[in-house]
């Protein structure tokens, strides 16, 4: 494509299309800031869903027809969200989520610094801050597991009430995300390490590093609805 | 660049079948989405004549009521997203590079593939007929709890797996789209320069962009529902069944001018280039298509009136509203014929079509924006007429068009002027014999997606009659696909510019070589092509 764009000629002005930072953005990073705008909508239809849910939620509360969330039947186990869960036995265990939001948040950080390092041409520094951002981004995941594995044991899963329901989807498919944000890092990081990226070069970096940012905000709002918004009591 | 380092040369040829397969040249994909389109919109045809057939008489002879449900849910579902919505991306895939003088689209590879998925999800939808239950039947909106975990097969399930592959193909289209529109035009050729099509698949895009993500959100959320116990949409357990219609037509609305924009775009090329005379209005032109596609997001429940969840009067206002930029554009294009010198070629007998068709549906569907109204005709065959008219008499009339058009392009050949008159008749005339008795049966109160009706209904004669406007459009097609296998061989050849058209792709060989253009005129107005043949240039 590059020599057809470069072949491009009108009146003796060769035009090339493809010549890095002529014009703004590259291709990469508009497309990918293109594919972050459907991804924004494919997450507001769920955050749709969930807050049109939590809304109309009710639940018998004495005879009677009450507004509530979470549903009663979790309002122990997450009474003291978002620090801790209380179990069945009723031990508390540090609810992890806190600690893997710090991750998230660092990991973006360390992302722009790998983006920064490549715009200088520092390839070093680049390497060793998406090697970082991948580690952080792959703890994040363990603990997400580690999470979701506490709260099957209390009897919560993705059939338990619309609570359940929504919880798992949302942070499922932010988790997948997040998998997918790795998958890309890990591809960085294997092309980088080959020497493919310099100052002048680096698209698929720039682009990469957008959509760990997107992955990284969609999780802040995640974790300020499902965690930080008050829930209602009957 | 000082020095250009020449790429090696082209890779050795390869075979036919191989380089179609493996091909990332946007000519060669823009045609395999038409192949691949009008192959679905046979077998959606096919389902529309069987469920024609059965609706004839009344009483089941044919099939029964179980398939009869398959029948138009599939019928649907092939003819939205595997015939008129990726047919239409195929005639940008193929147009839009060349009217902007770009070599290719941006993502030759992610075009690619952005292509295949729509084979593989149409087989995925299809596969429904082979699995136990049968295929999706619930209609193609699949309003839960019809489409619920309680109700039918694995035909549900990969109806859904299926059109979350064609709306992911659809997305990584948009973004080519924009990325090439917005990066790739050749010098000179400014926004307000680009042909009408090309501003119309950019409006699409951002339609596709914006609403296909949350079709894809409601489908896996009936997908949960249905395979993992999730309850979004089961009232039962706290969920919401309306929220299910809220997300899909927050998709499917938008969706409608999808089918529709680019089909405006392909007649705004036909109109000026068989009237001898510019757009009228262009710039309104574009700001009207910019209008709909901006009121296309804040209409959908429009479709949800009965459901009394719905603030009515907002709903009812916006609709109304986007007959106004539609309104524009129908001036626009009768201005553009007025005083024009008229050449009556096949394309043009097809734009007329939709023009007249097209505004029949936009009127039928003023009436259904009207609250007290909708609440009698909704679900009736008014509706059915509507939408027809729309998606028919509008997008698939705007398609024909297209065909003959751009057929010498893609091939170097003409096709055949009186088979396509022919094809053109029958089409018109068998199209108002089915759909337009639909109104009247709707108004008389016959419900949509029944399999039968009472004899003494009084709505045997209005259906016998449809029906046998629903051959007629059948019939229709063998001048159409013999005209194209006879003039693929045989067919007048075409030359660079057989139409004396305006825009680029008129500028280059027929078919053009694949990096598109050896020179490209300058670029000083809209009409490129019209400026370099007349030998001045306009300022604009």
């Amino acid at each position: 494509m590059t020599s057809d764009a470069a072949a491009l000629t009108t009146h003796g002005e060769t035009h090339d299309a493809t010549e890095h930072g002529a014009a703004g953005l590259g291709n990469p990073v508009l497309g990918m800031l293109l594919f972050i705008t459907s991804e924004v909508m494919f997450f507001a239809g769920l955050f749709a869903a969930y807050f049109s849910i939590r809304a109309s939620y009710q639940e018998l509360v004495n005879g009677q027809l009450v507004h509530l969330w979470p549903p009663a039947q979790f309002a122990d186990t997450l009474k003291a969200l978002p620090f801790v869960i209380t179990t069945s036995e009723g031990h508390t265990v540090l609810n992890v989520i806190l600690p893997a939001t710090l991750i998230l948040i660092a990991s973006s950080f360390t992302c722009q610094l790998g983006v920064n390092a490549i715009k200088r041409d520092d390839r070093t520094g680049f390497l060793r801050n998406f090697g970082v951002t991948l580690v952080l981004g792959i703890l994040f995941l363990l603990l997400q597991a580690y999470d979701y594995t506490v709260l099957f044991g209390e009897g919560m899963g993705l059939g338990s009430t619309t609570f359940g329901t929504t919880y798992f989807t949302l942070t499922g498919f932010h988790g997948a995300h997040v998998f997918g944000g790795a998958l890309m890092l890990a591809v960085v990081v294997y092309r980088g390490m080959a020497g493919q990226f310099s100052a002048r070069h680096h698209d698929m970096v720039e682009a990469t590093s957008l959509y760990w940012h997107f992955v990284d905000i969609v999780w802040i709002l995640l974790f300020s609805v499902l965690y930080l918004l008050p829930g209602v009591k009957a | 660049m000082a020095t250009t380092a020449l790429h090696p040369a082209a890779p050795a040829v390869r075979g036919g079948l191989y380089e179609w397969l493996t091909t990332t040249d946007h000519k060669k994909i823009g045609m395999l989405y038409l192949v691949n389109s009008l192959v679905f919109f046979a077998l959606g045809g096919i389902l529309a004549l069987v469920v024609r057939l059965e609706l004839a008489q009344p009483g089941m002879q044919f099939i029964d009521e179980a398939f009869y449900n398959q029948a138009f849910t599939m019928h649907a579902s092939f003819m939205l997203f595997l015939f008129i919505i990726p047919i239409l991306a195929g005639f940008g895939n193929y147009a839009v590079p060349l009217q902007i003088g770009a070599p290719d689209m941006a993502f030759p590879r992610i075009n690619a593939l952005s292509f295949w998925l729509l084979p593989l999800g149409g087989a995925l939808m299809a596969s429904g007929f082979l699995a136990s239950g049968g295929a999706a039947a619930s209609g193609w909106t699949e309003y839960p709890p019809l489409s619920g975990p309680a109700y039918h097969g694995t035909g549900t399930d990969l109806w859904i797996m299926g059109l979350v592959l064609i709306g992911t193909s659809s997305i990584l289209g948009a973004i080519n789209f924009l990325v090439t529109i917005f990066r790739m035009r050749a010098p000179g050729m400014t926004l307000f320069r680009m042909p009408i099509l090309s501003w119309t698949v950019l409006v699409t895009s951002v339609l596709v962009l914006m609403s296909t993500p949350v079709l894809t959100s409601a489908l896996i959320m009936l997908f949960i529902d249905r395979n993992y116990g999730g309850h979004f949409f089961d009232p039962a357990n706290g969920g919401n069944a309306v929220l299910y219609q809220n997300v899909f037509w927050f998709y499917s609305h938008p969706a409608v001018y999808i089918m529709v924009l680019p089909a405006m775009g392909i007649i705004s090329e036909v109109l000026p280039v068989f009237s001898r005379k510019p757009l009228f209005g262009y710039k309104a032109f574009v700001f009207a298509t910019v209008g709909i596609g901006a009121l296309g997001f804040s209409v959908w429940a429009h479709h949800m009136f009965t459901t009394g969840q719905v603030f009515l009067p907002f709903f009812a206002l916006m609709t109304f509203l986007i007959a106004v930029p539609t309104g524009v554009k129908m001036f626009n294009w009768i201005a553009t014929l007025w005083r024009g010198k008229l050449v009556f070629s096949t394309p043009l007998l097809f734009a007329f079509g939709f023009l007249t068709m097209f505004l029949i549906g936009g009127l039928n569907g003023a009436f259904s924006a009207a609250v007290p109204v909708d609440f009698a005709l909704h679900d009736t065959y008014w509706v059915v007429a509507h939408l027809h008219y729309v998606l028919f008499g509008g997008s698939v009339f705007g398609v024909f068009a297209g065909i003959y058009y751009w057929f010498p392009k893609m091939t170097g050949r003409m096709l055949n002027e009186t088979l396509g008159k022919l094809q053109f008749v029958l089409m018109f005339v068998g199209f108002n014999m089915t759909f337009f008795p639909m109104h009247q049966l709707g108004l008389m109160g016959m419900p949509r997606r029944i399999a039968d009706y009472a004899s003494t209904a009084g709505w045997t004669e209005l259906n016998t009659l449809a029906t046998i406007g629903g051959f007629t459009i059948g019939l229709s097609m063998v001048p159409f696909l013999w005209n194209v296998m006879v003039s693929l061989r045989n067919g007048r050849i075409a030359g660079d510019d057989p139409w004396e058209g305006n825009t680029l792709e008129w500028a280059t060989s027929s078919p053009p070589p694949p990096y598109n253009f050896d020179h490209l005129p300058e670029i000083r107005s809209e009409r490129p092509v019209f400026d370099a043949r007349h030998g001045r240039t306009a300022t604009h």
